[in-house]
């Protein structure tokens, strides 16, 4: 709990040093935000998340339970899953997450890069990543859903999948979630008309 | 412990022990030396506020913590195709509007709504306010087919049409024709597989959706049985995806009417495709060739409704009833495919067809539109000549979304466009490129010019009015939302 919450802070710091998420803990109405909000979990388990978070709590069906209760109560070491998320600009970024987690909403509550534009609906391919090889096996087939919206994620690779889709299991430990480099050129040199 | 006493003990632990908020503040004013803070920060004003302005903006605020941007709209509602282009059976994909949400409630963002940017303000007037311009007013306009009788009543553009059964104030008083059996739509892109749906979809369940009161009415009267969508090429080189072919397979009360022999080229040729293609050529072909099953048999002998794609056919001709009040049909060139692939084209054979219909939907193409013309345009491309989101020969100007780079792709592909532009502009912020030491005024002179000239625009809590009465009115009738039609209506809401 305490090496989770080092690793969570030392992150956070340096993405509020590079000034890429504001600093909330400077911030009175932080604290109270939290101590509001785990006082409303406890009551509220399952409902909607109505505080809006920087981090974004999105509202969406898959993984709310378990984006609320959050890894912020990683008491069990079993439940504890290792994750490391590679940035657009190749940056590890390792994370204590926990069993249940998912993928999406725990690079949200980190402050890594990954949109999820339809909120985890298999709407959109806004959160594809590429998953580490001896992790993408374990995974549960996609399905038919998914590899329809995979197949309009720009650089589409073997090891593709919706970030929104990945909930964590302990079989998982040690994944690796490579954000895809969209590059500089694509749009402007060799553009593909794509559908619309 | 109350939540007020929670606040007191915050504010004195925050304020006898934090000093660094403080301490910027003062040094804010000490390097301006002016009272307010933000006079000295970059201030960037993007021209329209659909998924390419609002997520130019998100990057823009993210990446530089000085930057200012105001977002102006020509419309009193924000979010462009995402409220008035995406399907209103396609809710999910209006989620991005929670994203978009936060941004125009971020400090440093504004949002202003009835501005007319080229009428009510000049590019000019915005470039003196603003460290920088970024376009991002999409494709209102359309490309036409070219053909004699494309302006007969009864031939709409899927750009209308679409809008239509979306709210756009200016597709208000379309009211198509819908007492005919068939329908053609020339296109096979998303926009037509979405004009096709909605054409054919069972009432029941258009009427849960946002789809506005007089297309539901339209639709719920329409005789239209037969959708046929046609495009120039081959099964192979269609432009829509997956996810829609699949609705259409899967559309109740309808079944699939294909011509085979258009797929005779085709299963040889799959095991060379690309994933996303081959797997959309796999289920056409199942569509169109394999024999169904007995369950999936029986749903189609009672489907009251058809729909089929027409392979290698181009429009050349909208044929008029005798007495010129309506059309009865279009007349098709038959075209065979050169090459293959992606780039295969289609060339004429010589010989026509002519399939009788009562509406005609030309689904192929948005166009983008000139703004002002002290602003370069690419009258063929039909964008603005740009460079990585630069606008080539114009400092201080960028683009972003479909003005940048053609009117196709999806809200992902929007987005990674409109970071890419921000990024450049924060590049060049950076480097120095473009200037932002000196102070612009940004919104307070383009605000006293707009008073000036009688313009009031709307703000984000006034779309949040109307936001409200919109769902409220919806809920009556189980819908998500009842749109309001008119511009006049909207501003009556946002300032009342």
């Amino acid at each position: 709990m305490a090496a989770s919450a080092a690793v969570r802070s030392s992150m956070g710091l340096t993405l509020r040093l590079s000034r890429v998420i504001p600093d909330c803990s400077t911030c009175p109405l932080f604290r109270l935000k939290c101590n509001a909000k785990n006082a409303a979990n406890l009551q509220r388990k399952g409902s909607f998340d109505s505080f809006r978070t920087i981090n974004r709590h999105l509202q969406t069906s898959i993984g709310l339970y378990h984006s609320e209760e959050g890894s912020s109560n990683a008491e069990d070491p079993e439940d504890v899953v290792n994750v490391v998320y590679i940035d657009r600009s190749g940056q590890r970024i390792p994370v204590k997450a926990k069993v249940g987690d998912n993928v999406l909403y725990l690079a949200h509550k980190h402050g890594i890069d990954l949109e999820g534009a339809c909120e985890a609906s298999l709407a959109c391919s806004t959160c594809h990543v590429y998953v580490s090889a001896a992790h993408f096996d374990k995974l549960p087939e996609p399905e038919e859903r998914e590899d329809d919206m995979l197949d309009m994620a720009p650089m589409l690779q073997e090891n593709s999948r919706l970030g929104c889709q990945i909930i964590l299991t302990p079989e998982l430990d040690g994944i690796e979630l490579t954000l895809p480099k969209v590059t500089r050129n694509f749009y402007v040199d060799g553009h593909v008309p794509k559908p619309h | 412990m109350g939540a007020h006493k929670l606040l007191f003990s915050e504010l004195k632990l925050w304020t006898s022990g934090r000093g660094g908020w403080i301490a910027r503040l003062h040094k804010g004013i000490g390097a301006c030396g002016k009272a307010s803070l933000s006079s000295c920060s970059p201030k960037v004003c993007i021209v329209g506020s659909g998924p390419a302005g609002f997520y130019t903006a998100q990057h823009l605020i993210k990446a530089r913590q000085d930057v200012e941007v105001d977002i102006y709209e020509r419309l009193p509602v924000p979010f462009g195709l995402v409220r008035f282009g995406v399907a209103p059976d396609h809710p999910e994909v209006k989620n991005v509007i929670n994203t978009f949400t936060q941004t125009a409630k971020h400090s440093r963002c504004s949002f202003y709504g009835n501005v007319n940017v080229g009428k009510n303000v000049s590019i000019t007037e915005l470039q003196q306010a603003y460290h920088a311009v970024v376009l991002s007013y999409g494709a209102e306009g359309n490309r036409s087919m070219g053909v004699p009788g494309e302006d007969l009543a009864g031939v709409y553009s899927a750009k209308d049409f679409v809008g239509w059964y979306n709210g756009l104030p200016s597709c208000r008083e379309l009211s198509p024709d819908l007492s005919c059996e068939t329908a053609v739509i020339l296109g096979q892109g998303n926009v037509a597989l979405d004009v096709a749906r909605i054409l054919l979809s069972p009432i029941d369940i258009l009427k849960k959706t946002d789809i506005t009161q007089p297309a539901l009415e339209a639709l719920a009267e329409s005789q239209v049985r037969r959708v046929l969508i046609v495009g120039r090429r081959g099964p192979i080189q269609i432009a829509c995806t997956i996810k829609e072919l699949r609705e259409m397979v899967n559309l109740p009360d309808t079944r699939p009417d294909m011509v085979a022999a258009d797929f005779d080229a085709v299963k040889e040729a799959l095991k060379d495709l690309p994933r996303p293609r081959k797997r959309l050529t796999e289920l056409m072909l199942k569509t169109a060739l394999e024999v169904p099953g007995e369950k999936e048999q029986e749903r189609r002998s009672k489907a009251s409704r058809t729909w089929g794609f027409r392979f290698f056919r181009s429009p050349v001709e909208v044929l008029a009833e005798p007495s010129h009040s309506r059309i009865a049909g279009i007349r098709l060139a038959i075209n065979k495919l050169e090459g293959s692939g992606e780039g295969a084209h289609a060339v004429l054979t010589g010989e026509v067809e002519d399939v009788s219909c009562g509406l005609v939907v030309s689904s192929i193409g948005y166009k983008s539109l000139p703004i002002d013309p002290s602003v370069p345009f690419d009258s063929r491309k039909a964008i603005i000549p740009n460079t990585m989101g630069r606008v080539k020969q114009a400092a201080g100007l960028y683009c972003s979304g479909w003005l940048k780079t053609g009117p196709t792709g999806v809200i992902a592909t929007t987005m990674n466009n409109s970071f890419d532009t921000a990024r450049s502009l924060v590049e060049d912020m950076d480097s120095g490129t473009l200037d932002v030491s000196a102070a612009k005024p940004g919104s307070q002179s383009i605000s006293a010019l707009l008073e000036k000239r009688g313009v009031k625009p709307v703000t984000f809590s006034d779309w949040e009015k109307i936001d409200n009465v919109e769902m409220k009115k919806g809920e009556s009738s189980g819908k998500p939302r009842e749109k309001l039609l008119t511009v006049e209506e909207m501003l009556h809401v946002a300032w009342t």
